[in-house]
């Protein structure tokens, strides 16, 4: 399907971009700053939820602000307000300087940051339909429509629809000359059944497998062909009947081939937070947290078998992490985390780059994001994925390679520690592999593992057309903590001998 | 400092060019004005710091009549007259394309406050001018001799205006802090962690927080080996404030009517009135709660899980969600609470953990203790079953082993999967009920108070190689 060119709002474009950021820029430096940049922002949001046959919530957003950041005497000082005008903006500036002078005691090693070429330019995400151009009574109409269609199965007791829809407008400008206008959408719809037996006071749910997607509103009717959600709706009562009935199993060891659809978030998790170098360096120590893969270990560490592929990318087609510019002026890049199983690389903003010898004089890869306007840049994920095996197997081919194990299709629950090395995580669905072929579902399943581990245990990826484009929109990182949405591709793939649990085990002290 | 804001139109002025604007059969409009000021560290140096500032205009337009009356939420900004006439009119659009609100009752008569129209609460970093010559100290005493701080420092305070076509007018300010700080030995092999919530940070002793992470880090000197399994332990406020939040935002009455949660008989209704913890626990939220004081009228810009838009001046009534050990209420919304036949008590913005005959601290429950681990605090807590509020997460920067009333050394960390509801049918011991601060939802909620406990049979599943 070929898109369209979209260009950037009007509502944003003709804001007084250049005369805010002008005279922030020109009073940061009358009062000595060395660096000042300046960030407007405008994202509009709408989140709709259906329970049943009802509306139970409807709430279109627009948060509109401007930022500016100053290097004060080698020192960071940020400042944000709610009006894009030249007036306030030039006050940020002031209140930034403010801001670093007043926290110049605290400071270590003053600031450094690496170079990077000046830019100039406007990018525009690949989409369809702009979600904010589709009537509000379409959109509750299509999500009445999804549950109503769960509701006559009388397998199903409730059912919930949701879409998140998103659009995000950012003008960056810096002391150096950058100057990047940028405009992207991203939409995330699901659908949730739940089924009650009574007789045996057991719940069971079900969520819709479609991913969060850099994509418009196309993606949420289907009408871009991408999810067949007439499929998907039309199959869920069956599945979910099916796992209120599922045995639970045993807890033991068992070969996993898992789909992208759930291994998306284990990528997440394991390899792609483990890799932002910040964390690795330890500026995470208070909150989201460090790595075990330190950069002593670049070129060397043995993070999974030589079949284990990750890059990281801000050009992904449609994901959720892509742009043509980050936070910090830096052009979108692709680069390689892992090659055949070794750790060669990290996500860096400028800060961080310099911190890593072998990047020093060199360039960020243009991880820097800030939630909106009012929250500070910081190194954020790219899209991270795990690279198919050219004419590698389907699906099916890695199943008959299993004699006992588990096919584990949607994410749930996730948990990893703060150096992101043990993890646990659920599913959506465990579906029984016995000699090679699926038996039926099993339910109170959870796999756990150690990354280097578990990324070891992978014995085959599946070929591209296996691979598959999962996300979140809001992971967490910071102090304060700061939401940003990212993508994660994968193809599916075999890992042997994976610990699994029986939760309904688990606790009972 | 300047007040960049100083400029845009006053608060009480939008509300009311709000409604005056409105031509919808009910309205609802909200300000929110927000000042968040922080500081935040790694490696015993500055590394972020900030100001911001932030207002939003919600407007809920209402059309139609009783319960078949639809809702447009809209928010935006506002930098001048014609945002607000603008706002308005799209969520008058909004409202008449939407389809009707299952929540959809009429809206609450309220009441005018005295304060109603008075200015926003100003923010300023001079709130953590005070902080910063001890912290200072703190940070260059820690360069000096190798070990390894990190930390941040955060004041926000927000004046929420409300006001509807029946008569509420309303504004509440709420001021909210914290400082949490971690520390490492310089080879990073032992690591620990404090944190509080404060008002206005004159209370924050930051030497005195100082004097605590060494003492810590000093038991880490002897290193002790513990397997996996079923332990004694003795959670600290913090950890139980991240189990007991967590276990309150499951209270939604609606999710327990449709038997999604621990508070559910599947297909029978909700265990309201049924004993759920041991007999000597106690959960409770009071608006009035001195240090955690909280909104005390409902305010909300959309439609949730816990609230309504039509619910919007609803009174916050101190509530007691467990009563001596029996399930007595759950999160409502009008809607929620005739569909469940119980009372109205919405959510409020803080919660309180009381046991009979807790006494005393974290080292008098050690003192107490003659075989268990003490945690110093949870990370990454996850749900994996709601059915029994399972849960999974790790224990983080400090687990202890107590032989006879002392530490004796640390142990690495583990994952756990447990319940907080079952954890509270296995109470050994409490102590007092203490503000504290849950490291993991703190920022989002950070209005607690909890005792510390020593539970037996904590379920730790697996070892964890994080330090």
């Amino acid at each position: 399907m070929s898109m369209p060119r979209h260009y950037v709002d009007p509502a944003f474009s003709d804001l007084p971009l250049d005369a805010a950021a002008d005279a922030a820029l020109t009073r940061a430096a009358q009062l000595g700053a060395s660096h000042a940049e300046v960030r407007v922002e405008r994202i509009l949001s709408q989140d709709v939820t259906v329970r049943d046959r009802a509306l139970s919530g409807l709430h279109v957003g627009e948060d509109l602000g401007v930022s500016v950041r100053v290097v004060h005497d080698d020192t960071w000082g940020f400042a944000a307000g709610p009006d894009p005008t030249p007036t306030s903006a030039r006050a940020l500036a002031e209140r930034a300087v403010a801001v670093a002078r007043a926290s110049r005691a605290l400071r270590g090693s003053p600031v450094q940051r690496t170079d990077e070429p000046v830019h100039v330019g406007t990018w525009v995400s690949d989409y369809l339909v702009d979600p904010f151009d589709v009537d509000v009574a379409e959109v509750v109409g299509l999500l009445l429509d999804r549950t109503g269609r769960l509701l006559d199965d009388p397998r199903v007791d409730h059912a919930t629809a949701m879409l998140q829809q998103v659009r995000e407008s950012t003008f960056y400008t810096d002391t150096a000359g950058t100057r990047t206008v940028q405009q992207r959408v991203r939409v995330h719809p699901e659908v949730e059944a739940l089924a009650i037996d009574a007789d045996a006071r057991q719940v069971e749910t079900l969520r819709s497998l479609a991913a969060p997607a850099g994509r418009g509103y196309e993606y949420v009717t289907g009408a871009d062909g991408v999810h067949d959600w007439d499929a998907e709706l039309a199959a869920l009562p069956e599945l979910l009947a099916e796992r209120l009935r599922a045995p639970s199993l045993p807890a033991g060891r068992y070969d996993l081939v898992i789909e992208p659809t759930n291994l998306w978030l284990t990528i997440h998790e394991s390899i792609g937070h483990a890799t932002e170098l910040d964390r690795a360096l330890g500026f995470e120590a208070d909150y989201a947290g460090t790595s075990f893969a330190t950069p002593d270990g670049l070129g060397s560490l043995r993070y999974g078998s030589p079949t284990m592929q990750v890059t990281a990318d801000r050009t992904e087609p449609f994901g959720l992490a892509s742009v043509g510019w980050d936070h910090e002026g830096v052009a979108a890049q692709r680069w390689d985390l892992v090659r055949d199983g070794l750790l060669v690389g990290y996500q860096l903003d400028r800060s961080s780059a310099m911190l890593l010898a072998q990047a020093a004089g060199n360039r960020s890869n243009g991880c820097a994001y800030a939630q909106s306007s009012q929250y500070v840049p910081i190194q954020r994920m790219a899209n991270v994925s795990l690279q198919p095996a050219a004419g590698g197997p389907d699906a099916a081919d890695l199943v008959a390679d299993v004699e006992d194990g588990l096919y584990v299709v949607g994410d749930k629950s996730w948990s990893i520690d703060m150096q992101r090395y043990n993890f646990q995580f659920t599913a959506q669905r465990f579906h029984r592999i016995r000699n090679g072929r699926l038996v039926g579902q099993v339910k109170d399943v959870a796999y756990q593992g150690r990354t280097p581990d578990f990324w070891g245990s992978l014995a085959a990826v599946g070929g591209p057309q296996t691979w598959w484009l999962g996300g979140t929109f809001v992971c967490g990182k910071a102090q304060p903590g700061q939401g940003a949405p990212v993508s994660h591709g994968a193809p599916t793939a075999l890992f042997r001998g994976v610990s699994v649990l029986d939760t309904r085990q688990e606790g009972r002290g | 400092m300047t007040a960049v804001g100083s400029q845009l139109p006053a608060p009480a002025e939008v509300v009311e060019a709000a409604l005056a604007a409105s031509r919808s059969t009910g309205c609802v409009v909200l300000v929110e004005d927000g000042h968040r000021v922080n500081l935040r560290w790694a490696g015993s140096a500055l590394t972020t710091n900030g100001h911001s500032h932030q207002r939003t205009l919600t407007v809920v337009a209402l059309d139609g009549q009783g319960r078949h009356t639809s809702a447009g939420a809209v928010s935006g900004p506002v930098r001048a007259a014609d945002d607000i006439v603008a706002l308005v009119g799209q969520a008058e659009d909004v409202a008449r394309r939407a389809a009707p609100e299952e929540s959809a009752r009429a809206l609450v008569a309220g009441t005018a406050a005295d304060d109603a129209d008075s200015p926003a609460a100003e923010g300023s970093f001079d709130v953590l001018a005070g902080l910063t010559p001890a912290l200072g100290d703190v940070l260059a005493r820690a360069r000096g001799d190798g070990t390894l701080l990190y930390g941040y420092a955060e004041h926000r305070v927000t004046t929420t205006y409300l006001a509807t076509s029946t008569g509420t007018r309303h504004r509440h300010v709420q001021p909210s802090g914290h400082l949490t700080m971690t520390a490492k030995t310089a080879d990073r092999s032992a690591s620990t962690w404090t944190g509080l919530a404060t008002r206005d940070f004159t209370d924050v002793d930051v030497h005195a927080l100082d004097v605590s992470l060494r003492r810590r880090l000093g038991w880490a000197g002897t290193t002790v080996a513990l397997r996996p399994g079923h332990h004694p332990v003795i959670l600290p406020p913090s950890a139980v404030a991240d189990l007991m939040v967590y276990a309150y935002w499951e209270m939604g009455a609606l999710a327990a009517h449709e038997g999604r949660t621990a508070y559910a008989d599947p297909g029978r209704g909700t265990l309201v009135g049924r004993p759920l913890v041991d007999p000597r626990v106690t959960v409770r939220s009071d608006p009035a709660h001195p240090g955690l004081a909280a909104a005390d009228v409902l305010a909300t810009g959309a439609s949730g899980a816990f609230a309504s838009v039509f619910d919007n001046g609803l009174p916050v009534p101190a509530t007691r969600w467990v009563d001596r050990g029996t399930l007595s209420a759950l999160v409502q919304t009008r809607y929620s609470a005739e569909l469940t036949g119980l009372p109205v008590t919405p959510f409020v913005d803080n919660l309180v953990v009381d046991v009979d005959g807790g006494s005393g601290d974290v080292d008098d429950l050690v003192a107490r203790c003659e075989d268990g681990v003490l945690l110093t605090s949870l990370w990454y807590i996850r749900m994996v079953d709601p059915r029994r509020l399972l849960l999974t997460g790790l224990t983080r920067d400090g687990v202890y082993l107590v032989r006879d009333g002392e530490v004796v050394g640390a142990a690495g960390n583990f994952r756990f999967n447990d319940s907080p509801v079952e954890l509270l049918r296995r109470l050994q011991d409490a102590g007092g009920t203490v503000p504290t601060f849950s490291r993991e939802w703190g920022e989002y909620f950070p209005r607690t108070a909890m005792p510390p406990l020593r539970v037996h049979d904590v379920h730790f599943s697996t070892t964890s190689d994080a330090l």
